[in-house]
């Protein structure tokens, strides 16, 4: 194990203490931006986990999301089953469903996986609109709790926490290392004996899994599940967008990406109120343009320069 | 004969919606996630040209497909272009790309929302029409007819014409393209250019059946994607004969299963078809 | 809409993206009321907000100020009106709200669009406590809400109310022996249509009805000509679509293509919209719908006219007075206590009645029950044909073809 190793997770252990602060320094509009960060933070993190090192840019965030918080609401709502336990069940279904599908796109590469989690995100949606309406029935799909958007925040940074740290002990692991393999040259990972396959489905099973946690904690935030808004295909494109604008080169290439972005947005959405769609998206372009390789490549050029 | 019937009109409306991402992604390698909005635009055209000076949304048509043309082609020429010159690899090019034109999606969507932001409703040609016994909307027809013609031009285009063919090349192999001594940025940006002509072509005739909003568009890029990635990339056939599978299928399962479950079935067939022929109906394997 | 209203429109839209932002940053006059609003501009429900919401905020705030503002204990206050979209997403909306209460610190603010955002929103009024007066909100969980939300207020009825209303129609019609029992019933499978059919295949077989079609589907349907084909195929006395509005659309026009021949034709939400008879004309005449209003009525029918003055367009025939009342009850309440104190406005918003476009409000369980519940195209007008608690129905039609 590297010294640097240590210095990033030191680091990382140091920000979520300070992150976990934010809610006892604000409790309003700034503390809403944060747990709407923390999300993205969360959900890109847990995304880059899997398409980081693979390549593989997957557009599944908004089906295991989905499946997240549309479980709870169901539990909650039509069979009073309690928050927590529909919160302890509904990642599981997702990563099954993420194993299965982890196994079926094993032949697919490039676009093709990309579009196949797309349609699947869309089917799911399809799917459970349909068993809701003709077997089980629902009179409103309520999540009402009482946390608060503090309760919320610290739960988000929870899953965000741990992620990040799953990533870093996978980084260091033969799992990680045989990732790094299969996104530099899939032949040569199998020619060393690796088990693609399996380190693949893997990986996408943890990704499934936290992704569906933080629709789990997302939904009492939302509270009134509709089926179009949590399988939102518009979610997936967001947090691939953002873990690219970071850099899905390190691990903490997406919490760089987000925080500026998140801002960034914000900025727009209150200087522009009748234009915030239009303005976004010519943000969006000139990130592309000048800033080519993510923040991450940004910061080390920065980095690099000031040693150099 | 009623699924049939249905199923290859609804068929032809998305190969209206496909065939110009095709060609985009296909030959440009222009992953264009702002192909809904172009469609959306071309529908706000018709809408606000019928509506406001009764033209017909078929006139609006032949007048907004030279139009997107041109508008394309800036695009590609300005906004993409750079992207391209600029990625080391095909991978870099998609990740650039995916940014820009989700950039673009977003401002097109925020111009159109300036413009209009209710519901483009309108009726044309809302009459029935009798096919072989059937009786269908005449606007679906319409529509049905231009997406034939559109579809049938363009495979003869590509496969008869030195252009065309020189397109296919492109979208085969850009190396030997460029080194058989084909203007490989050139046919990159008529084909992008083409594409976005006939979304925005598609986008006028849809309109007439189908109540679309600014925000719309994402729905139709994703319809898109599928298809596309369905009959294989780059291949044109291969969208067209996916288009007609996709509303083959939906109509029929919506008629004797459940119209519940056409959006799911769709689905499946496209997974179904991916999991035994991982490039698309019609795609080349690649190394 | 004319050419003249579409150049006009289409400049004033591109104006608007330049010159928006200048707005934002105007000087904010130091003696004012301010009012925030959050509402979809853009996404899936900025097509129903641009027409049931914004126009009624523009037409409110207008309005007020030209008689010099809100009459306070400390003279009048003219209204400011701090507007930001939502985009459709529940997390945006929560962040704009909350930016209204802390950053802009408004005095009130104007309740959003939709059921989810309503309930999304209630914590966040709860917490600063702004009284929010929902109205496109249609719940059965009313008496739990407002026991939680304590500056809650419902004003467009319940889900069951909703569907009792079609039901009441329906029956009517069955006793005065115009139709049958069989009522074929499709809905879009998304949060609301699923809430309304599941409410309404009790209530029709307790009245008696045989639901003899009962299919879903998916919201962003293409071709809905499957499913106005398999009612058809049933032979119904009466179709009822619990829908959307873009499948509102689409499925009137595919009941006009196939010839649908049904007593009575129900589509739900955008039926009320004037871009709906704008769409189909004469062909909709004697459509049912959900809504509706009573243009007889001399205040609506003002309310209509200054509508369509200030804001050049046509209000909806339905949520669009009750949005407009709802905020006559915001200003009356502000005035009534003659300071901007959100708790005492709460409270007189719960002791008194409102004089408003929809008549006499008053809320009894932080709920108004005075509202439309069926409309019904008439000769180019839908009129409010079943209600709760107003009077002035016009009677029910039987829809005769579609001409």
């Amino acid at each position: 194990m590297t010294g640097n190793g240590w210095k990033e997770i030191g680091l990382a252990a140091g920000l979520v203490v300070l992150a976990a602060l934010v809610p006892l320094a604000t409790d309003g509009y700034w503390l809403s931006i944060a747990v709407t960060a923390m999300m993205y933070i969360a959900l890109a993190t847990a995304w880059t986990l899997f398409s980081g090192p693979t390549h593989y840019i997957s557009l599944a965030t908004g089906a295991f999301f989905g499946i997240g918080g549309y479980l709870v609401a169901t539990g909650m709502s039509d069979y009073d089953i309690s928050f927590w336990v529909m919160a302890a069940v509904a990642p599981f279904v997702a990563v099954v469903l993420a194993a299965l599908v982890g196994a079926a796109t094993l032949r697919l590469s490039g676009i093709y996986f990309v579009i196949f989690t797309l349609g699947l995100a869309e089917m799911i949606r399809g799917l459970v609109s349909w068993v809701q309406n003709n077997f089980l029935g629902s009179r409103g799909l309520y999540v009402l709790t009482d946390f608060t958007e503090a309760h919320i925040y610290w739960m988000l940074l929870a899953i965000a926490a741990v992620v990040y740290l799953i990533g870093w002990l996978i980084e260091r692991s033969r799992l990680g290392f045989a990732m790094k393999i299969i996104g530099n040259d899939e032949g040569v990972a199998k020619h060393l004996g690796i088990n693609t396959a399996a380190a693949k489905v893997a990986l996408f099973m943890v990704t499934g899994y936290f992704t569906a946690l933080v629709g789990v904690v997302i939904a009492p935030r939302y509270s009134y599940i509709e089926p179009n808004l949590v399988f939102s295909p518009e979610l997936s494109f967001l947090v691939v967008i953002m873990a690219l604008l970071g850099g899905t080169q390190r691990l903490w290439g997406p919490i760089v990406g987000v925080i500026p972005f998140t801002l960034i947005w914000e900025t727009i959405s209150v200087s522009f109120p009748n234009a915030t769609t239009f303005y976004l998206g010519l943000s969006f372009l000139l990130i592309v343009y000048f800033i080519p390789n993510g923040f991450v490549g940004l910061i080390e050029k920065l980095v690099k320069r000031r040693h150099g | 004969m009623d699924i049939l019937v249905s199923g290859l009109l609804l068929g032809g409306t998305y190969a209206l919606v496909a065939m110009g991402l095709n060609l985009q992604y296909g030959v440009a390698r222009i992953m264009n996630l702002a192909s809904g909005e172009m469609l959306v635009l071309g529908a706000l055209a018709a809408f606000w040209l019928f509506t406001a000076a009764q033209l017909s949304p078929v006139l609006t048509m032949i007048m907004v497909a030279p139009l997107a043309f041109i508008g394309n082609w800036l695009i590609y020429q300005l906004l993409l272009r750079p992207l391209v010159r600029r990625a080391k690899n095909q991978g870099q090019l998609e990740v650039d790309s995916i940014l820009a034109t989700f950039g673009m999606s977003f401002a097109l969507v925020g111009i159109m929302v300036a413009i209009h932001g209710e519901y483009f409703t309108y009726s044309y040609l809302a009459n029935p029409f009798e096919i072989l016994g059937t009786t269908v909307a005449l606007n679906r027809f319409v529509a049905f007819v231009v997406a034939v013609i559109i579809g049938v031009a363009l495979v003869l285009w590509l496969n008869f014409t030195r252009p065309g063919t020189a397109v296919r090349a492109v979208s085969v192999n850009t190396e030997a393209a460029k080194l058989v001594g084909i203007n490989v940025p050139r046919m990159s940006a008529l084909s992008f250019a083409l594409g976005g002509a006939v979304t925005a072509a598609g986008g006028t005739l849809i309109s007439t059946f189908i109540t679309l909003d600014a925000s719309v568009g994402v729905i139709f890029t994703m319809k898109a994607l599928i298809i596309v990635i369905m009959g294989g990339v780059g291949d044109m056939r291969g969208s067209i004969i996916a288009a007609l599978l996709l509303g083959l299928v939906e109509t029929a399962v919506a008629t004797l299963i459940d119209p519940g479950l056409t959006l799911v079935s769709a689905y499946l067939i496209f997974l179904g078809i991916l999991l035994f022929r991982p490039q698309g109906l019609f795609g080349k394997r690649t190394t | 809409m004319n050419r003249r209203e579409v150049i006009a429109r289409l400049s004033t839209g591109l104006a608007a993206i330049t010159t928006a932002s200048l707005l934002s940053f105007s000087a904010l006059a130091a003696d004012t009321i301010k009012i925030g609003a959050v509402a979809p501009k853009t996404g899936p429900l900025a097509g129903g907000a641009t027409v049931s919401q914004w126009p009624n905020i523009e037409l409110w705030a207008k309005e007020v100020n030209d008689r010099g503002g809100l009459k306070l204990k400390d003279g009048q206050k003219m209204v400011e009106i701090i507007e930001y979209d939502d985009k459709t997403n529940p997390g945006e909306h929560i962040k704009a709200a909350q930016r209204l209460a802390t950053q802009d610190k408004v005095d009130f603010i104007i309740a959003p669009y939709g059921t989810g955002f309503n309930v999304a929103a209630a914590p966040i009024y709860a917490k600063y406590g702004y009284p929010q007066i929902a109205v496109t909100s249609i719940s059965d969980q009313i008496g739990e809400l407002t026991g939680r939300y304590p500056g809650l207020f419902f004003t467009l009825g319940s889900t069951t109310d909703f569907v009792q209303g079609v039901v009441n129609v329906l029956s009517g019609l069955r006793e005065k022996g115009d139709i049958g029992n069989k009522v074929a019933m499709v809905n879009v499978a998304d949060a609301f249509g699923i809430e309304l059919a599941e409410v309404a295949r009790p209530l029709f077989t307790e009245a008696g009805f045989e639901i003899v079609y009962d299919k879903s589907y998916p919201l962003g349907t293409p071709d809905l000509s499957p499913i106005i084909k398999g009612a058809k195929a049933t032979n119904p006395d009466a179709f009822v679509a619990w829908s959307y509005p873009p499948d509102t659309f689409g499925l009137t026009e595919q009941a006009v293509i196939e010839d649908f021949q049904v007593k009575a034709f129900y589509t739900a939400v955008a039926t009320a919209f004037p871009a709906y008879g704008g769409k189909f004309g004469s062909k909709i005449n004697n459509v049912l719908g959900a809504g509706g209003t009573n243009p007889d009525d001399p205040k609506i029918a003002d309310y209509r006219k200054r509508h369509k003055e200030v804001t050049g367009k046509e209000p909806d025939y339905w949520a669009s007075a009750n949005t407009y009342a709802a905020l006559e009850v915001l200003a009356q309440a502000i005035e009534g206590v003659g300071e901007a104190d959100r708790e005492k406005v709460t409270q007189y918003i719960k002791d008194n009645s409102f004089d408003t476009v929809m008549g006499e409000l008053k809320f009894e369980g932080q709920n108004s029950r005075k509202y439309w519940t069926v409309g019904q195209w008439q000769d180019g007008v839908f009129r409010g044909v079943d209600a709760v608690n107003i009077d002035g129905a016009a009677p029910v039609r039987l829809k005769e073809g579609w001409n």
